[in-house]
């Protein structure tokens, strides 16, 4: 049995009068690729935000149940924020440089967290060869970030992520805004980062999901429909609905 | 016209005497024609009055886009807006009766008619303008730049301060020109309410004269074609090009901030 790094607990979650995630149970283990599938509407990405607390920012959500990081309460009055937040990254299904140079979009969290001044220009070399991105842009770190391809910036945006060596990193379709090859390169790098990390990953391509995770969650409607290997919900899944969604007979 | 004008003004006056020298009287038998005084006017009233409302108009656009609750929100903007609404006049007429003698009062002065006084009531002024484009421009942030800051483990302050205005600057530049147009061309108000002294200011508690007043008190009484006439139009040409520099450095600036956005 793996090591439990991130759960949820009759989680259920509503916007306004919408009862959008109907008392969800998971658990994601450690340094393994998870992936969330479903068709659009069902609450993937509304699950994936609310393992780092991005609800904070709309009015009238409503969230109850607990997610706990190693058993930890993630929404407990006394945990900070941000110090839960520098343990849970996330990586946005649009890829959101900030309107800085590509060395600023990695500097940022590293000044705010007023990591030694010295130390910087290294932590940054080594997140960016991570993504695999070193090659491409260690000329020109002072450009303006939004002035790279797409692929580009979504790889800038998970080193601006790995970055801070978070434990858990999320990712909401980080590869439905890129090409192909780009998708292929991000693919490469969730393989080589699971090793460090818990990644969550949403994602609407089957195949990806496939070729990637662990395991794998479907969800339809709010609810979580079935949860196993990834080997067991594409090859043998317990549930028609699961079937029927894999199989590509709706969705 | 207006350059053929200050031409035939520094036909009769040399152009250093006009820039160098510290006196306007256009009355005395020599004619002492230099806008060193009333440049230095113009200046200060329009510098206090930015020092004033830039700040506090950003913040209050920042507070009402991203602090406050919708229905405070409701409460102030009509408030803000209708403070553009006010005719100059009054303004003007405030600053006799209420803002003169109240600064009068906290300095310990005669009367408080002066640049500090006139800086006060152009901040009014410019308030509207500098709030509802700033609120433009903080609003026109995309979520997903704040999203990425607060994932990025910056708390709200943080977001605040070194994402969304900075994103929004192009824009913050923009309403801040634009305020700062408005104090520069407003007649009225510092015609009543500055003082009137065309000698050179010391300080903000000094009495001043604006290019713009002193042009709207002596073109209806001055000769037609003669030097005074003609150095009216003189410092209207330099009231001209200062606001011309001021919207190409401001024009230069959103476009070198512009390259760091899609």
């Amino acid at each position: 049995m793996d090591k439990i790094k991130l759960s949820a607990h009759r989680l259920n979650l509503h916007f306004g009068k919408k009862h959008v995630l109907k008392n969800i149970h998971i658990d994601f283990p450690n340094n393994k690729v998870t992936s969330l599938i479903g068709p659009s509407g069902c609450g993937k990405s509304t699950l994936l935000r609310s393992f780092n607390r991005m609800h904070d920012l709309s009015p009238d959500v409503k969230i109850e149940g607990d997610i706990q990081l190693d058993g930890n309460n993630i929404y407990d009055k006394k945990v900070s924020v941000t110090a839960m937040r520098k343990r849970i990254g996330m990586v946005f299904q649009k890829p959101n440089p900030l309107p800085k140079s590509i060395y600023e979009n990695l500097s940022y969290a590293l000044k705010l967290h007023a990591f030694p001044k010295n130390e910087i220009p290294g932590l940054i070399e080594m997140a960016l060869k991570e993504s695999y991105l070193w090659d491409e842009v260690k000329d020109e770190l002072k450009k303006p970030a939004v002035k790279l391809s797409g692929g580009q910036q979504q790889r800038l945006c998970i080193a601006r992520t790995v970055v801070l060596r978070p434990e858990v990193i999320l990712m909401d379709e980080p590869c439905s805004a890129l090409d192909p090859i780009s998708s292929h390169k991000i693919e490469e790098l969730i393989m080589s980062l699971k090793s460090n990390y818990t990644i969550v990953i949403v994602t609407h391509n089957m195949q990806q999901a496939q070729r990637i995770s662990d395991k794998v969650a479907f969800m339809y409607l709010g609810e979580l429909v079935e949860f196993d290997s990834s080997e067991n919900i594409f090859k043998d899944p317990q549930k028609e609905l699961t079937r029927n969604y894999v199989n590509g007979h709706f969705g | 016209m207006l350059l053929y004008n200050s031409a035939a003004f520094f036909a009769d006056v040399k152009p250093v005497d006009f820039f160098t020298g510290s006196q306007w009287d256009p009355e005395s038998a020599k004619g002492k024609y230099s806008i060193a005084p009333l440049l230095v006017s113009t200046g200060l009233v329009t510098l206090g009055a930015m020092l004033i409302a830039v700040p506090l108009g950003i913040f209050t656009a920042a507070f009402l886009s991203e602090l406050a609750h919708p229905k405070l929100k409701n409460i102030l903007k009509p408030f803000i807006e209708m403070l553009a609404a006010i005719p100059s006049v009054a303004i003007g007429f405030l600053g006799i009766v209420l803002v003169g003698p109240g600064i009068a009062k906290i300095f310990g002065l005669a009367n408080g008619l002066n640049a500090l006084n006139g800086a006060v009531l152009l901040s009014v002024m410019a308030l509207p303008t500098i709030i509802t484009i700033s609120e433009d421009a903080i609003n026109a942030v995309p979520q997903s730049h704040r999203e990425a800051s607060l994932a990025l483990v910056a708390n709200k302050w943080e977001t605040l301060f070194k994402v969304t205005i900075p994103a929004a600057l192009p824009g913050l530049i923009a309403a801040v020109m634009l305020g700062l147009g408005r104090a520069l061309g407003e007649t009225m108000t510092v015609l009543m309410a500055t003082g009137n002294a065309a000698v050179l200011p010391t300080g903000f508690l000094d009495s001043v004269r604006t290019i713009t007043a002193t042009i709207a008190i002596e073109m209806g009484e001055v000769p037609f074609q003669t030097t005074h006439y003609f150095a009216l139009f003189a410092i209207a040409v330099v009231l001209f090009l200062i606001t011309l520099a001021i919207n190409l450095a401001g024009e230069y600036f959103v476009n070198r901030l512009r390259k760091f956005h899609a």
